[in-house]
Order: structure tokens, then sequence, then C-alpha cells
């Protein structure tokens, strides 16, 4: 199965709310952009239902070049988490029962 | 930023689509998320990242009130990766003391 993509949420937006094909474009990118800008101003994103991005600060800490064996420390980062909701949460574990 | 807030932010960033048709544009837009990854279908988003499933295979669990052991069964649980702009931008952000 395809995965389900920026061009296939606009279509919807077309097909099933009448948008026209730039502005379900336009609605689709801004969506996107304004998680991703909320998340490089270090606020976290809570869309109820879906899920929550928050960030986490890490620390220097040691770490090896798995190919070589070297020891190289991984730097200091600020990483993006996502907590899904209790919502999404319970409907993909009904997909569990389709086995993996 | 919670949902309410989104909606918002992108009604003020565009003139031809009202409040109302945002706000049903992105619930429609999460509804669809959710949607994809309930059937096991993957999300792709360019520039931002995936969603995904990760199995949990089944083990058995405690009842933390009574500590009765239970079975509990494999399941699917959404895992998020962020693509490289987007990790790349969020880092740069601590850089510049964000």
């Amino acid at each position: 199965m395809g995965a389900l993509t920026k061009a296939a949420i606009a279509e919807k937006l077309f097909d099933e709310l009448g948008l026209n094909k730039r502005e379900a474009k336009e609605i689709v990118e801004m969506f996107f952009g304004e998680v991703r800008q909320s998340l490089i101003n270090n606020d976290q994103v809570k869309l109820s239902g879906f899920g929550n991005f928050g960030l986490r600060d890490k620390k220097e800490r040691p770490g090896r070049n798995p190919k070589t064996g070297e020891d190289i420390p991984i730097s200091a980062r600020r990483v993006v988490t996502f907590r899904p909701g209790q919502k999404l949460k319970a409907k993909v574990e009904d997909y569990a029962g389709t086995k993996p | 930023m919670t949902k309410s807030e989104l909606i918002e932010n992108i009604a003020a960033q565009q003139t031809q689509l009202s409040i109302k048709d945002v706000e049903l544009s992105v619930k429609t837009i999460i509804d669809m998320m959710t949607q994809s990854l309930s059937s096991g279908e993957r999300i792709e988003i360019r520039g931002f990242g995936s969603f995904s499933l990760h199995y949990r295979a089944p083990r058995t669990g405690r009842n933390p009130k009574t500590g009765d052991q239970v079975q509990l069964t494999g399941k699917y649980v959404p895992h998020f990766k962020p693509g490289k702009d987007l990790r790349e931008q969020v880092d740069e952000s601590r850089e510049n003391g964000n």
C-alpha cells in the first residue's frame, strides 16, 4: 500500500470540501508549516485526538561509529518527540487484530 | 500551540477562506491522518517527517492494583520520525539560544 502524502491530502480537500486546487495545496502546506514553525520556536504542539509534538534537549553523550568502532561523542541537540493521543492509540491498536 | 491556535494562525495567513473553512480543513487533515494510520498506512510528509506503526510483541503484564498477571496481546503503536529538514531546523533553534 502507498503512503498518505501532501498531494493526497490536498486532493481530498478538493474533492470533499470544494476548495480549489490551489487553496487545498496551500492549506496543507500551511498546516505542516505552522506545526514546524511552532517546534522551531520551541513551542509544543497539541492536536487533541491525534497527539502532541514536543521538544527535548539532549546533553552530549558518548557514542561510537558502528562501522569503524571509533569513539565519537554524540553532540548536544534538540529533538522532536511525538506522543500519540488516546483516540489515535485506541484506533491504531484495533489494527493489531489483523497481524503484523 | 493548540488545534484552535493552529486554525487561527492559518486563517490569518490567507484571505480567500473563512475561518469555518480553515477549521473544517484542519479537522479533515487530522481525520485523514488518523484514518491512514488506523488502516496500517504510513504517512510521508516531505520536509516534515513520516508516521508509521511499530509493533509491540505480546507480553505478560501485571494489574498494578491487584498484582495479578495478565496476558497482553500484541499491538501497534503510532511512531513519528522527524524528517531531515525539521530535525536540522529544530536543532539550529537550540544553537541560536531559543
